[in-house]
């Protein structure tokens, strides 16, 4: 029996730094989103919310305070946290829902407003917070990021120059995308002349933080097909797996990673273990993948990302970025909808932004954009505490 | 010449003198070891022991990987000002089979780092405050 789900909708309100109410920006997104399936706002029977932690109570209950403003119909409501895996894990509750038969149609929404400036940690001294304890050792987000490109650097032979022409491949996608936030393309001179952040990484290496929506109309393949909508692209896996203890890479915000001193335990990497899951679900290989959206917290986190996806083996995704492949018109193209490069990151919104990219590709909607033939797109993304997930979505 | 008492940043973490350790606990029945101490619940899953003993962990290392922070912290970081660039380095126990992170002495540019190079734990100030100076670990290169 299949497990999967249609994609009649998706929508998004443009990323940016708008400073508006979050809900807003989900309203906007569900309300784009419900006009692009052709679904009556009464159809929808469950309303899943990815949470923000940014904006007060309304933002803890997300679920509900979207049913809300889109006006109460008495659908269900459910709201997801999960850092940046809060998206796929509200799009997994409405998939449990309409599998299980308790509903046909659901909406999936996300939508954050974010503060200027650093995110910084509750202050007084809280020794036993380890956000709060590496932000008293002086150890920022980027500071991940860097550790993660040095050792590339060091283990696989990548450069700067790479780093960069992720960035540049990245702002060339984003540029013919209305909905991302930054439309500029970018040199490699450019990137160069970015200030130093956390070496090897300059600023234009680093993903920023934005305010923005997204929102997909799912349903059971039958209610597609009843409205003429038979082949609309179908979800075919949702992976949300934890790590695998002990943890051999050091994770924000740990100060240490776990110890693999016990016998039987070995040290493994958990962003490889997120679309293990994900392609055993769909019953398919990374051979079949065309297309993907990974998380770009830096540019040569895409690199690392490619290589869990298994779309390179380990260490040589630098040569697929140096041959053209992941770039539109290549053999696996990669971050088409300009990634976080050009998106900055507004956490509850991201990972649904992902399949709403995949959903236009698939579609052949994505102008621009579009890469010919596309059939089979995976996502990723990795947050806090555990927290990730791989998506993937089939024409 | 400050005549202010020195005292650790976060207290309990490491001991204090001229060839300080990192204190963590370990599991008495696998033999996990935590840094920062665990004293309640085992997370390696084939556990389920509540015991722990205090150890002091290795005071060497490899270096896993490294950076620095051109830029000011935010709080709760206590910048000297005028604000003062550093490395961070994340080193690779050997015992323990874990990687701990810290910044690195001062005075020691990415430049002089390498992957794999052999690291020490010292104690330097982190920031003062009226009447104290609070040290931490920082990892030095044992060539340096």
């Amino acid at each position: 029996m299949s497990n999967e789900i249609a994609i009649l909708g998706a929508g998004m309100h443009p990323w940016g730094k708008w400073g508006h109410n979050f809900v807003q920006y989900g309203v906007a997104a569900a309300r784009a989103a419900l006009s692009d399936a052709g679904v009556p706002w009464r159809d929808v029977r469950f309303v899943s919310g990815g949470a923000t932690m940014r904006c007060g109570y309304p933002g803890y209950v997300a679920g509900a305070t979207f049913a809300q403003a889109l006006g109460w119909q008495g659908a269900e409501v459910n709201t997801s946290y999960a850092a940046c895996a809060s998206g796929s894990q509200a799009l997994a509750a409405a998939r449990n829902k309409i599998l299980a038969g308790e509903c046909e149609v659901a909406l999936v929404v996300g939508a954050d407003t974010t503060p200027k400036g650093f995110l910084a940690p509750a202050g007084g001294y809280r020794p036993e917070d380890p956000d709060w304890v590496r932000f008293y050792l002086g150890i920022t987000n980027p500071t991940y990021f860097a550790l993660y490109a040095r050792r590339r650097m060091d283990l696989y032979g990548d450069t700067l120059e790479d780093f960069a022409a992720v960035k540049v491949k990245n702002a060339a996608a984003g540029s013919k995308n209305p909905l991302a936030r930054y439309r500029k393309c970018f040199t490699p001179e450019d990137v160069a002349a970015s200030a130093m952040v956390a070496d090897p990484l300059r600023l234009m290496d680093i993903c920023a933080t934005s305010d923005g929506g997204a929102a997909l109309i799912v349903s059971s393949v039958d209610y597609a097909k009843r409205i003429g909508k038979g082949d609309a692209p179908r979800v075919a896996a949702i992976s949300t797996v934890t790590p695998t203890f002990a943890s051999g890479v050091v994770e924000m915000p740990d100060i240490a990673t776990d110890s693999a001193a016990a016998v039987g335990i070995d040290a493994h990497s958990y962003r490889a273990s997120l679309p293990i899951k994900a392609y055993e679900e769909a019953g398919i290989g990374p051979e079949d993948v065309n297309i993907a959206e990974v998380y770009d917290l830096s540019t040569a986190l895409e690199l690392d990302w490619i290589e869990d996806l298994q779309l390179a083996p380990r260490g040589e995704a630098a040569q697929l970025l140096r041959r053209g492949d992941t770039a539109i018109g290549g053999r696996i193209p990669v971050n088409t909808s300009g990634g976080l490069a050009c998106f900055g990151e507004a956490v509850p919104a991201q990972a649904i932004a992902q399949i709403c990219e995949l959903t236009w590709q698939l579609r052949g909607q994505a102008g621009e954009r579009q890469v010919e033939g596309a059939k089979v797109g995976i996502t990723a993304n990795q947050g806090l505490f555990g927290h990730g997930s791989s998506v993937i979505v089939k024409a | 010449m400050s005549n202010k008492a020195l005292a650790p940043a976060i207290e309990g973490w490491h001991t204090m003198g001229d060839q300080p350790r990192l204190i963590g606990t370990r599991c008495c029945d696998c033999g996990t070891y935590f840094f920062p101490k665990q004293n309640d619940y085992c997370k390696n899953p084939d556990c389920d022991s509540s015991e722990f003993e205090e150890v002091e962990l290795s005071r060497s290392g490899e270096l896993w990987s490294y950076t620095n922070a051109s830029y000011k912290p935010p709080a709760p970081f206590v910048a000297a000002d005028p604000f003062e660039p550093f490395a961070i380095a994340a080193v690779q126990l050997e015992k323990e089979q874990m990687t701990v992170l810290g910044q690195v002495a001062g005075g020691i540019g990415v430049e002089q780092l390498k992957i794999g190079m052999p690291m020490e734990l010292v104690l330097e100030t982190l920031h003062e405050t009226d009447d104290e100076i609070k040290v931490t670990w920082k990892w030095k290169p044992v060539t340096a």
